[in-house]
């Protein structure tokens, strides 16, 4: 945990370090970024075989099967976001640094999207080729998810964070933030919608680019208050 | 530089766990923590770190009620990361609390050997050593012990005391909370009280 004094500056190198120090564990260890995309793979593997071989079907379903995908992949690693620097004792050994606590949760946010979101965002498109997404959609799509995973990783981090000391807080974090996901995943599969046209694309992408600033906005304080509320 | 407590209560889970201890540690000086398992020793720890609010009093460092004390924390858990090396992890820490580099962290307690090995490997003596160089990545006036002496074999608590001693001659402050022998005769013992003897 960490106050900041009135005297001391605020250091980014502590932020970046803890960003990248993030970023590396997500990656490194095994139930990060390679679960979700291994559990994004594996629906959309699926899919197909669930629904039947009939393509226009398939092609019609494609960006909200990707986006609920990009969604639950996101949901699934949500819970680790602090717990193990919680049961660690990382987040009381930040005491007395020079980074007040809500932009130490913001590091972490951030690391989470670049090791979770945005490889997913980027891979989901291409992978929907396997669900026969009709090509001219995987750009706005892409962008759409790029833009939703941002605010996806932002939201998750507050749900993390209420839960950091529960054993077992998955469901919980599941519960408490699937209601915050509907905005996002709304106004992500009507940008990508053939019907809209290219303006009814760009409005959606304007809203979904408001709801990211929001969560960006919201998503240190909320995770801060979370964590301060376990320290008591 | 004078640390300052006035008259704190402490309560966890609605349970008054101490209540109206004052204390004061000027610059040199070192406090012995002492008392039974669950007395709050721990608690009184992280108040002092401005972890958790005090149910009543104060903690004032130079008169200053702010709590971004130069505060080093070191409590059970030792907050390294099981999958990166040893110097993966203490180069996370030196860029966290703004240190120069990890020589000297590594050289207190002779950590360079391991420095290559993932900490998961390590024995808990060992992550306890790698826990206790966090003290060296820099310099902070005020140190609080949990008991730091936890699973150090003699060698190593004996170099810890010699840290302790020379912290306390560079004008550092020491608030321990142990069961055993700091190595240094505590300048005040402070007794959370329970069955305990010494």
């Amino acid at each position: 945990m960490a106050e900041k004094g009135p005297h001391q500056p605020f250091r980014m190198t502590a932020f970046f370090a803890i960003l990248q120090r993030d970023f590396t564990l997500g990656l490194r260890q095994g139930g990060g970024a390679g679960a979700a995309l291994a559990f994004m793979l594996s629906v959309l593997v699926l899919i197909p075989l669930a629904l039947g071989p009939d393509q226009n079907l398939l092609r019609r379903l494609a960006p909200g099967i990707m986006w609920l995908a990009l969604l639950l992949a996101v949901l699934l690693t949500a819970e680790r976001i602090f717990q193990q620097d919680y049961e660690d004792g990382t987040l009381d050994a930040f005491v007395g640094i020079a980074l007040p606590l809500e932009l130490v949760t913001l590091a972490k946010a951030l690391a989470h999207w670049l090791s979770v979101g945005l490889p997913l965002a980027i891979i989901a498109p291409l992978l929907g080729i396997l669900i026969n997404i009709e090509t001219t959609a995987i750009p706005v799509l892409m962008l759409a998810m790029i833009l939703g995973s941002l605010s996806l990783s932002l939201l998750a981090a507050i749900g993390g964070a209420i839960t950091a000391g529960l054993r077992r807080g998955g469901l919980l974090v599941a519960l408490l933030i699937l209601p915050l996901y509907v905005p996002v995943l709304v106004f992500g599969v009507s940008a990508t919608l053939v019907e809209t046209g290219p303006s009814g694309s760009f409005n959606s992408l304007l809203v979904q680019l408001a709801i990211t600033m929001v969560s960006l906005v919201i998503q240190p304080w909320a995770s801060a208050a979370a964590l301060r509320a376990y320290f008591r | 530089m004078t640390l300052r407590a006035t008259n704190l209560a402490c309560e966890r889970n609605d349970r008054l766990v101490f209540s109206n201890l004052s204390f004061t540690l000027a610059p040199g000086q070192c406090a012995e923590l002492r008392g039974a398992n669950g007395a709050g020793k721990s608690s009184l720890l992280r108040l002092v770190a401005g972890l958790v609010p005090a149910a009543a009093g104060t903690v004032t460092f130079n008169g200053d009620a702010d709590i971004s004390l130069p505060v080093h924390f070191i409590a059970h858990q030792d907050a390294m990361k099981a999958s990166m090396t040893v110097e993966e992890n203490l180069h996370f820490w030196c860029a966290v609390l703004g240190g120069e580099n990890i020589a000297t962290a590594l050289a207190a307690f002779s950590l360079e050997a391991l420095k290559n090995d993932p900490v998961q490997l390590l024995s808990a003596g060992q992550r306890r050593r790698l826990t206790l160089s966090r003290l060296f990545l820099s310099h902070r006036a005020l140190w609080l012990l949990d008991e730091p002496m936890t699973a150090l074999d003699a060698t190593t608590q004996d170099s810890l005391r010699a840290h302790i001693r020379t912290h306390l001659k560079e004008g550092g402050m020491v608030l321990a909370a142990t069961h055993g022998d700091l190595g240094v005769s505590p300048d005040q013992t402070i007794n959370l009280g329970g069955n305990t003897r010494g």
